[in-house]
């Protein structure tokens, strides 16, 4: 494993403004928005070197899927920076400000960062193969018959050589799930992104996503996963981050951290997930 | 016996208008598709003021009546200085109009395409240009097929409008052979007939059209 920064988080804050519509009572007293402004990040600090795969947990709301958001800019940060192979994602440094990148730019580091989303995101409209040939095409520039060169292998690493036709609505969450990886993966991304990969599916189709995640990170590609599965993320990762309301709480080993947590929101989430 | 006679006597008359009826219809369908989606972009947009112009526009097209437009067209802009002929007058009024519906169409089909997939895209690579044209309108586009048929239909008939503005489609064709025969009962039932032979193909075509578009979902 080589020692270079795959991933540098720096003093990441983000917070969001949402509007919601006013209830009855509040509009008929002459509210029109309401608006509330929630601090998700409060300052995340975090580097992760090359090949190495992380596990982020945390309960819902502690900030770890949008932290994961910011690393391919779906979401924007407020402040900090985030560097991916040492260049910032969405931003160009002007003057110590951060200003917006021209979109071409960030579609091209994109490119380079893979994400695996909770709820699939498969394109509907095409096929399994079409889903994994079409960013070839359309980001690589590749020809149709060089995109499905490299779609059909990527498709059989994930067990579904025999569902290359298969529209996504005739799969399994699970088959859906591993299409959806192996369309990342064809992009040849040098980091992967999984946003609680498995929370979506039925528990008997749990592992079948599992097993080929794990397949991954035996391949050495750079991992950050978001997951609520316990003991998933004891055998895989390199090391465990645990955050709580915006902030990492606590970070070590997995051995260490399963046997000996030392703060007590990791104390509460791994009791809890070994009860239920 | 007679009617039935009378009625048939009229029909090659009437058949010989069915050419420009469907000039006028696909003219402006065309017009209006085009019309209609940059119009639903513009809705979309970030910027204000495109989003402020597609309002205003669907908002007059939509409050006047089409019958006015026409005249509108044909008769108050040779007084600016243009005049256009009849038969693109007519593609240009329903054109116009028509883009002003099919833009709502358009907006909602393209809202209706769920956003993961346009995070999918982005994560992939996409530029936001590329994931809305190569992902999400060719969705849309299956969302929208049977509203967009259905207005092409209505369309259709409502190139009778055009009368009004000298277009020989198929009401004017029978006001001129009433105005000579005054078989009025017969004329104008042939050429309800006409309508109905277009249009009721026409709805069978979207629907088959529609069932097909969605056959992988």
């Amino acid at each position: 494993m080589s020692n270079s920064v795959a991933i540098s988080i720096q003093d990441v804050h983000k917070t969001f403004h949402l509007s919601t519509s006013p209830s009855l009572w509040q509009r008929l007293r002459g509210t029109k928005k309401v608006h509330t402004a929630v601090e998700v990040l409060k300052g995340v600090d975090l580097d992760i070197v090359s090949g190495e795969t992380i596990v982020i947990l945390g309960s819902s709301g502690s900030g770890k899927s949008t932290l994961l958001r910011c690393i391919n800019r779906l979401e924007r940060i407020d402040a900090g920076r985030i560097w991916v192979n040492g260049e910032l994602v969405g931003f160009v440094e002007k003057n110590g400000d951060l200003v917006d990148e021209r979109p071409r730019a960030l579609a091209a580091k994109r490119a380079s960062i893979g994400m695996v989303f909770q709820h699939f995101n498969l394109f509907l409209n095409k096929t399994a193969l079409n889903n994994v040939v079409a960013p070839l095409c359309a980001v690589k520039h590749m020809t149709h018959d060089q995109a499905r060169e490299r779609a059909i292998p990527a498709l059989e690493m994930v067990g579904l050589g025999d569902k290359v036709d298969t529209y996504p609505s005739k799969l399994s969450g699970g088959q859906k799930q591993r299409v959806a990886i192996a369309r990342a993966l064809a992009m040849d991304p040098s980091v992967m992104l999984f946003d609680e990969p498995t929370s979506a599916l039925d528990p008997e189709l749990v592992g079948e996503v599992l097993a080929v995640i794990k397949k991954i990170a035996h391949s050495g590609t750079t991992m950050v996963i978001v997951t609520h599965e316990m003991q998933f993320a004891r055998e895989i990762a390199d090391r465990i981050v645990v955050m709580d309301e915006g902030v990492i709480v606590e970070s070590g080993d997995p051995e260490t951290l399963f046997t000996n947590p030392s703060h007590p929101k990791t104390k509460a989430l791994l009791s809890r997930s070994s009860n239920g | 016996m007679d009617f039935i006679n009378g009625v048939l006597s009229v029909f090659p008359a009437l058949l010989g208008a069915t050419p420009v009826v469907l000039q006028l219809a696909v003219g402006a369908m065309i017009l209006a598709l085009v019309g209609g989606l940059v119009l639903a972009l513009a809705r979309l947009s970030g910027n204000r003021i495109v989003r402020g112009i597609a309002i205003v526009y669907v908002e007059v097209f939509r409050g006047t009546p089409l019958l006015v437009q026409l005249v509108y067209i044909y008769f108050v802009l040779p007084s600016i200085g243009i005049s256009i002929d009849p038969i693109p007058a007519g593609i240009l009024g329903l054109g116009l109009n028509y883009a002003a519906y099919l833009s709502e169409v358009f907006r909602t089909s393209i809202l209706s395409v769920e956003s993961g997939q346009t995070e999918a895209a982005l994560s992939l690579g996409y530029t936001p240009v590329k994931a809305l044209w190569r992902i999400v309108i060719p969705q849309s586009f299956t969302v929208s097929l049977g509203p967009l048929g259905n207005y092409f239909i209505a369309m259709v008939k409502d190139t009778a409008l055009t009368s009004v503005i000298a277009v020989m489609e198929i009401l004017k064709t029978a006001n001129s052979i009433n105005s000579q025969t005054f078989q009025t009962t017969e004329i104008y039932t042939a050429a309800a007939i006409l309508y109905l032979s277009i249009s009721l193909p026409l709805s069978r075509l979207v629907v088959i059209l529609e069932k097909k578009a969605r056959s992988h979902e």
